[in-house]
């Protein structure tokens, strides 16, 4: 006999009896903590400078965040400031790309993020720039080769497309795949029951 | 896992193949492509003109599990990325969110993670040694290494009651205190270590075959390695000594006295040679992290539910294998907004190609083995 | 009775080939499970400890079950050529067991072309991995065959070279008097012309690992390269006759080596009488009991009554041999064959060394290896060891 679903809702609160003569102790009302925040700080230097100097207002913001360098940056400029980083600040390690998904936000839905690194200064910086649905990004894979599969991954995982990447193919997910995981629309528990309905021909249990 | 551009052509368009190349599937059935890694070969003859990798056979999608589980929950899944250092892995998770609260950990936590963590190193290397060997026809170092191993992982067992993946850590310090005999069985697994080493050494350096096989093998210079983001061994047998330890220490390394290990050509034997010479130094942190160990609590000021402000940290460690990075965002909530890993065995292997071209067949199963890659880690 | 039923035209050899034939796969299953073994104890474990006390019945229970596998021909094979190379691999191997010489008196034939028939055989064997690698039509077959073609090729030179210089220094083709001339020069293949012999035996060796695909030159099968070489696509019984072929022509090579360079069925030191009494009843004798004494050892440790009773039927029979080997009429019969038979056992121990010591060698250090050093060498050999004989001996 199938069980019959269960009810949400909270169970009622059984009060445990008490001792003659004991007190119940006093519950102190919980203090509602103030909301806390990353230490966050303006990043002062030479090379926030150069870079305003040099691509004005398409640099967002410049600040530490936790004591790490971030970037944040228009896409348009996106390319010529990794251009800069890598030809005249040494940053000749393309640590990672990747993106965020932020579906709520107005306008640019997509963040995405490439992390530098510079053998000379032993300095790491992070670049970010917000993207729209649908927009090409640009290609790093003419300044570093490690951009090839990591770009891949972003178009794997989220659907961005690079201008310019010489082989943008899926690398994680099969080729046939429908969607794209990461993005925060993507359910999980959908993707499940299709498989089942569509291959099991029976209906998921999730 | 997509598609190849090197498959064979449909047969209407025969002539895009020269007569003399062949393709060759290697993988992911096979018994040296380490898991599911499988390799498309372009060939002539025995020549390598070209590969491609395709991955994902393995993917198991890490990142979007950590969208869906607290920040607790999701780290013993770290460990099942790279299974054979299950304890870096959760290491850099650890390490990643504790910036993301701002806590200080304790110095004694601090210390216990160095010494599992290098312990960790050690375990990772040996399996690659032998296996390695093994893939290079030499079938006897391989049972040696896992004898070696097997006392690393009684020392996981002991301390967390797991041996591979251990969960070692947690955010905050750490959630076990070290067991009686702990120090002693670290000392224990020194003396050892460093007699075996030189025993590995008896059996592999003065081989001729050996040095034959390895030497001029998939060689990477310093700049390629960069290029490639290649980090790890690869680099440091390159002759750059970067190690993430030295240039940006974390838990106190810069207390201990080791050294970086490099080498100078960038080719297989040279990642051979500093990663035996790591085995060594890891016994040497080890030893004075042991001695120095301090008493106090091993946790530190981290409540019960983890709610990191919003905002977003990228820390990264060295792995055995390279820097092993996590990029978490977080928006307030109990859950990770985003959490990227920055695996090293993913973006060492996207330097195959490099190292494969113009090698034969054989070789690319030494370069395979010499990139060490866990396709746990790889597809994730 | 015996004696007459030999001398029968036909009827020795008859029954020594049905012997070989028959006995053969076992010894091939026991030499596999002496690998086996001795691997394991270069490797710090065990190895088969299952199947019988210590393992002794594994070679049983191996050969039931590939005979019980199903036996897969790949659809796109060519079937005939597919069953055919088995075939021909292990006839090959078997029919060059026809010139050994066992004993003095145990052989099946003792043609004056004896060593000529060997390396023929042996030749034609390669035919049989070549066919049975490229009528897979798998890739991996493929290479490995061609891996195979190149290298038998590149090392028969050696290996003939090598050969060349043996049979200078005996001056005959046959087996038998190839031993024979041995003992009357009172010295071993080896160590003859001043120990020049040296050089040819070192690269007979080699050159015959490489013959038979052995590691370091396992390149035809190369398993963390080309899964399995040649043989990827066989299983089952096919397979196992692969397997018996391999076993079957390392017997062989090891053989010739034997007879060639040490002597044969000659005890060491054939010349020297007073020798006679320790080698030739003492040492097999303590051979024996000591691997009766290492047997009895073992049978408390059994844990099923079985088990304890094999053990000890195994130790009784080791004894029983020991002292056969003290009773003069019997020793005279069979010390040939047991001084045979261990330095054959000698030379397999070697190969299995090697394969638990060396790495692979790669395809192109292989021919390198053989071109460059093997043959010139070998080519210098035969000269030098021309020369010498002819100025030592006039």
């Amino acid at each position: 006999m199938p069980r019959p679903p269960r009810t949400g809702g909270k169970r009622p609160l059984r009060r445990r009896k008490l001792p003659p003569g004991a007190k119940r102790p006093v519950r102190r009302p919980i203090r509602k903590k103030k909301p806390l925040k990353m230490p966050s700080s303006p990043w002062e230097g030479p090379l926030p400078e150069a870079l305003r100097g040099r691509f004005g207002d398409s640099i967002r913001e410049a600040t530490l965040l936790g004591g790490q360098k971030l970037v944040v940056a228009d896409l348009a400029a996106a390319a010529g400031i990794l251009q800069f980083l890598k030809d005249d600040r040494g940053f000749d390690y393309l640590v990672d790309v990747t993106a965020v998904h932020w579906p709520k936000r107005e306008g640019e839905t997509f963040d995405l993020v490439w992390i530098l690194y510079s053998f000379a200064t032993n300095e790491r910086v992070r670049l970010k720039a917000a993207l729209l649905e649908g927009a090409k990004a640009p290609t790093a894979t003419g300044l570093y080769q490690s951009a090839n599969w990591l770009e891949r991954e972003v178009y794997d995982m989220f659907g961005i497309e690079f201008d310019g990447h010489p082989d943008l193919r899926r690398i994680l997910m099969p080729d046939e795949w429908d969607g794209f995981p990461l993005r925060k629309e993507y359910g999980i528990v959908q993707q499940d029951v299709d498989w089942v309905r569509e291959n099991l021909k029976i209906e998921s249990a999730q | 896992m997509a598609a190849t551009t090197l498959a064979p052509p449909p047969a209407e368009d025969a002539t895009l193949l020269d007569s003399n190349e062949m393709v060759l599937n290697m993988g992911p059935q096979h018994p040296s492509t380490h898991g599911v890694l499988r390799v498309i070969l372009k060939l002539d003859g025995e020549t390598v003109l070209g590969t491609d990798c395709v991955i994902g056979y393995l993917h198991r999608g890490v990142e979007k599990i950590a969208e869906n589980r607290t920040y607790q929950q999701f780290a013993p899944y770290v460990d099942r990325m790279d299974y054979v250092a299950a304890v870096s892995n959760g290491l850099g998770y650890c390490m990643a969110i504790e910036q993301l609260l701002g806590v200080e950990i304790p110095s004694r936590a601090q210390c216990v993670r160095v010494i599992l963590a290098e312990l960790n190193r050690i375990a990772s290397h040996l399996l690659w040694l032998g296996t390695h060997a093994l893939d290079i026809g030499a079938i006897t170092p391989v049972f040696l290494c896992f004898r070696e191993r097997e006392q690393v992982l009684n020392i996981f067992e002991k301390y967390c009651g797991a041996r591979l993946t251990t969960h070692a850590f947690r955010i905050g310090g750490l959630q076990y205190e070290t067991y009686d005999t702990f120090e002693r069985d670290c000392l224990a697994l020194c003396d050892l270590m460093e007699e075996k080493v030189q025993e590995y050494h008896s059996l592999l350096t003065g081989n001729r075959i050996w040095v034959r096989r390895t030497k001029g093998v998939g060689v990477l210079s310093a700049e390629d390695c960069k290029d490639y983001g290649v980090t790890g061994p690869l680099l440091r047998a390159a002759g750059e000594a970067w190690d993430l330890r030295k240039v940006r220490p974390y838990c106190g390394y810069e207390k201990y006295d080791f050294e970086v290990p490099t080498a100078e050509s960038g080719d297989t034997f040279d990642r051979y040679i500093v990663r035996m010479k790591e085995m060594e130094q890891s016994c040497r942190i080890i030893r004075q992290a042991v001695e120095t160990l301090p008493a106090g609590p091993i946790k530190g000021k981290v409540g019960k539910v983890i709610k990191p402000p919003p905002g977003e940290a990228y820390v990264s460690i060295e792995a055995p294998k390279g820097e092993l990075g996590y990029y978490v965002v977080s928006d307030g909530s109990l859950k990770p907004y985003r959490l990227r890993v920055r695996p090293p065995s993913f973006v060492n292997l996207g330097a195959l190609d490099k190292m494969c071209r113009g090698s034969l067949v054989a070789d690319v199963v030494a370069i395979i083995g010499t990139i060490d890659i866990v396709l746990g880690e790889v597809d994730r | 009775m015996l004696e007459q039923l030999l001398d029968i035209p036909y009827v020795q050899p008859l029954v020594l080939t049905a012997a070989i034939v028959l006995v053969f796969p076992l010894v091939a299953g026991y030499i596999v499970l002496a690998e086996r073994k001795v691997l394991a104890d270069l490797q710090v474990r065990l190895g088969p400890m299952r199947v019988g006390p210590y393992g002794v019945l594994q070679p049983l229970a191996d050969a039931l079950k590939l005979m019980l596998k199903e036996d897969i021909i790949p659809s796109r094979a060519d079937k005939w050529i597919f069953w055919l190379a088995p075939v021909l691999s292990t006839f090959t191997a078997l029919s060059a067991f026809a010139v050994l010489p066992l004993s003095d008196r145990l052989y099946v034939a003792d043609v004056n072309i004896g060593i000529l028939f060997i390396l023929a055989m042996s030749s034609i064997g390669a035919l049989g991995l070549i066919l049975g690698g490229w009528s897979a039509n798998s890739k991996y077959s493929l290479m490995g065959s061609l891996r195979a073609a190149a290298q038998m090729v590149s090392y028969e030179v050696p290996l003939g070279f090598a050969t060349v210089t043996a049979i200078m220094c005996a001056g005959t083709l046959s087996m038998q008097g190839v031993i024979r001339s041995q003992l009357e020069r009172g010295v071993w293949g080896a160590f003859d012309n001043f120990g020049l012999m040296l050089i040819p035996t070192a690269l007979f060796i080699i050159a015959g690992t490489a013959e038979t695909n052995r590691a370091p030159f396992d390149l035809p099968e190369a398993e963390s390269e080309l899964v399995a070489g040649f043989h990827t696509e066989y299983s089952g019984f096919r397979w196992a006759l692969f397997f018996l072929a391999e076993y079957a022509a390392i017997v062989v090579i090891s053989s010739l080596c034997v007879t060639l360079f040490f002597g044969g069925w000659l005890r060491p030191f054939p010349n020297v009488a007073a020798l006679e009494i320790p080698v030739n009843f003492g040492f097999p004798a303590a051979l024996f009991a000591l691997m009766a004494f290492g047997c009895l050892k073992g049978v408390p440790k059994q844990p099923i009554a079985g088990f304890k009773i094999l053990m000890a039927l195994i130790a009784g029979a080791f004894l029983l041999v020991a002292g056969a080997f003290v009773v003069p009429a019997v020793n005279e019969l069979v010390i040939g064959l047991f001084w045979f038979c261990f330095k054959l056992a000698a030379m397999v121990y070697l190969f299995i060394w090697y394969r638990g010591t060396f790495p692979r060698f790669r395809y192109d250090q292989l021919m390198d290896v053989g071109w460059k050093w093997l043959i010139p060498i070998s080519m210098a050999g035969l000269i030098l060891n021309g020369v010498v004989q002819l100025l030592a001996r006039g």
